[in-house]
Order: structure tokens, then C-alpha cells, then sequence
């Protein structure tokens, strides 16, 4: 099996997976859910059978990485006893309401959302980091996108 | 006062900021974790950037050619695909190789990988690393040490596809006659490599 040096991994697809795991689980825990995903891959990396489509098997490292985190989040207390001592940036209103739209979805659609139009996936690779066919994913994506249009209106 | 929409390009500086630093942060815990194989980086030269990599055996390539994809994809397949661009590994290199080139050092001391040598080459290549700075040698002396003395066009090509040249000095092997022979990074290069060195 003829791998490409790890380090293209990074070169090519490091914006994609960052934005995949930014809109799945926010800034705030993304880095370290992105390093936990190319430590993986690094690790299982010498032992990949198949080099065809890398970038939906980052995307689908990513994906577990974003559920254990959300699990370990969801266990963890959450830090709300201090205050920041300065303004944090934060996207406009109806930005935040959108992405709070998406993380209701149904998972499959939330994902198939995320992979399409924020990691910028063409449907074949939205399937691929799936596990599922084009069209499935292509049906998800219209379901979600026609959810979120009316939960907007 | 109305406050500027942030523009688009603005976030999209902001995500690449956050992309290295996250990137930058993998790198020291792959490091860390010692699962980087091969480490490279780039080393300033008078012929512009070499590309450069270690193992934990040791330099493994010098790239004098340019053409470091190749290069990259060879390591991958005979060595190992968890390869890293990684500066900080490759100091120690970059420090000898600046002092060379200033005309500060004569001997590298550097730990050599070997690995993507074998057989015959390998042989020629160990034989060319014990020519001293300042001295030149043959292809013909060369295949004689390597235990082939009819194998001069043998050792010439071994030498053409030296992986790690510089350091292991295949610059001081030269046609019998006094002719310069070839070189992987082109002739003016090793005039320069042999001027350096008082050889010529």
C-alpha cells in the first residue's frame, strides 16, 4: 500500500477537519477534539488498507472524536462560577441561532449538513464519511436544509 | 457609532490562525507521543533551501535535486508513511550544515540512517564517507574499495543515487583522469562544494 507522507494529511485536509469539528462541537473544544483526530490517524495510519479517500476517513475519526467529546462534556460540570475578565468575540445572533438549529437536527441530517456545507464535501465524500450511499447522503442534506428553512420561517 | 460587520476574510484569517495553532499543537504531542518516524524540514544552503530528514537512527536525506516529493514518497514506502515536517527535530542538522557552508566545519558528526542504501551502493557509500575534507578520490578507487574493482560504472551510479549527499561527501569522488564526473544537484554545485574545501 502506497501511503502519501502523514504530512500531507495535514497540508490538505487540516481546514476541513477543523471546520467539521468547529461546527460540531464549537471553537472552544475543537482543538482538542482536531488534535485527538490526527493523533489517531497518525497512530493507525501505517496499517490504512485503503489511501482512496483520506479526507472521509480524517472526517470520520473526527466524528467519533466529536461524540466521545460530547460525551465526556456532558459528564463533565460545566465551568460557570468564573467570569471573564474580557469581551470574548461572539458571531451575530441570528449565526448562533442557525448552528443551534443544525445541532437539533436528527443526527444524520446535522451531519450530513455539516460534512456538505461547512467541511464543503461534494456528496460522494459526504457519503463516504458516512458510511453511506450518494444518494442517502444527498437525501439527508435536502431533508436537513428543508428543516432548517422552516424552523427559520 | 456602528460597528463593522466582521468580513469574511477576517474569519477566514481567524480560522487559518486557529488551524495552525491546532496543527502546531499536534506536532509537539505526536512528538511527544514519539510517533513521528520521519522528521523534516526545510535547511537554508548557497543553492536555496534543501529539504532535509532524520529518523531516530539519524539523517536519512539530504535533497539536493529540488525535487522533494519524490523523495518524500520513497521514505513513505521504505521506511515509514508517519513522516512530519517538524524544524525543531532537524536543529542539530541545520547548525552543522550552516557551519559548513561558512567554511567552519570539516566533519559532520551527525548519526547516519542508512536504510534507504543497500547492497553494493551501500558498500561505495560507507567508502565515500571515509574520504576526508579537502581530498578527492575515483569512482574506480571507490568500486575497488567496495570490493568490485571492475565496477566503476556500478559505483558511479550508487553515487549518483547517494541519498544523503553533503554529508556523506560523494562531491569528492571524480573521474580518474581528474574530470569532474556528475553530480545530483548539478556540476556548479559540486565545483562550489570542491572550492569550499580547498580541492580545487
Amino acid at each position: 500500500m502506497d501511503l502519501p507522507p502523514f504530512q500531507e494529511l495535514i497540508d490538505t485536509h487540516a481546514t476541513t477537519v477543523y471546520r467539521f469539528l468547529a461546527a460540531r462541537v464549537g471553537f472552544v473544544e475543537a482543538d482538542d477534539c482536531f488534535q485527538e483526530t490526527y493523533l489517531a490517524a497518525l497512530r493507525a495510519y501505517p496499517e490504512l488498507k485503503e489511501a482512496t479517500n483520506l479526507r472521509a476517513w480524517l472526517l470520520t475519526i473526527a466524528n467519533h472524536k466529536a461524540i466521545d467529546n460530547q460525551r465526556a462534556t456532558g459528564r463533565r460540570p460545566r465551568p460557570v462560577a468564573t467570569v471573564p475578565d474580557k469581551a470574548v468575540d461572539q458571531p451575530p445572533l441570528k449565526e448562533r441561532a442557525l448552528w443551534a438549529l443544525v445541532g437539533d437536527l436528527p443526527v444524520k441530517q446535522r451531519d450530513a449538513v455539516l460534512h456538505r456545507f461547512v467541511a464543503d464535501l461534494p456528496y460522494a465524500d459526504v457519503g463516504a464519511a458516512m458510511g453511506c450511499s450518494e444518494d442517502a447522503a444527498r437525501r439527508s442534506v435536502f431533508e436537513g436544509v428543508k428543516k432548517l428553512r422552516e424552523r427559520l420561517a | 457609532m456602528t460597528r463593522e460587520p466582521r468580513g469574511s476574510r477576517e474569519l477566514e484569517e481567524l480560522m487559518t490562525a486557529a488551524v495552525q495553532r491546532a496543527t502546531a499543537d499536534f506536532a509537539r504531542r505526536a512528538e511527544d507521543e514519539d510517533l513521528v518516524d520521519v522528521a523534516y524540514a526545510n535547511v537554508d544552503s548557497p543553492f536555496g533551501p534543501m529539504l532535509t530528514a532524520v529518523t531516530d537512527k539519524g539523517l536519512v536525506t539530504v535533497v539536493i535535486d529540488g525535487d522533494d516529493e519524490t523523495h518524500l514518497d520513497r521514505i513513505a514506502r521504505d521506511i515509514s508513511p508517519r513522516i512530519l515536517e517538524s524544524p525543531a527535530r532537524l536543529d542539530g542538522v541545520r547548525r552543522q550544515l550552516d557551519e559548513y557552508f561558512a567554511g567552519q566545519r570539516r566533519d559532520f558528526d551527525t548519526p547516519v540512517d542508512w536504510r534507504l542504501v543497500r547492497g553494493f551502493s551501500l558498500k561505495v557509500l560507507q567508502a565515500t564517507a571515509a574520504i576526508p575534507y579537502g581530498r578527492v578520490s575515483t569512482y574506480k578507487d571507490m568500486a575497488i574499495q567496495a570490493g568490485s574493482p571492475k565496477a566503476s560504472r556500478a559505483a558511479g551510479n550508487a553515487l549518483g543515487s547517494n541519498p544523503i549527499p553533503i554529508v556523506v561527501p560523494c562531491h569528492r569522488v571524480l573521474h580518474t583522469g581528474g574530470g569532474l564526473g556528475g553530480y545530483g544537484g548539478g556540476l556548479p554545485m559540486k565545483k562550489f562544494l570542491l572550492e569550499l574545501e580547498g580541492s580545487l
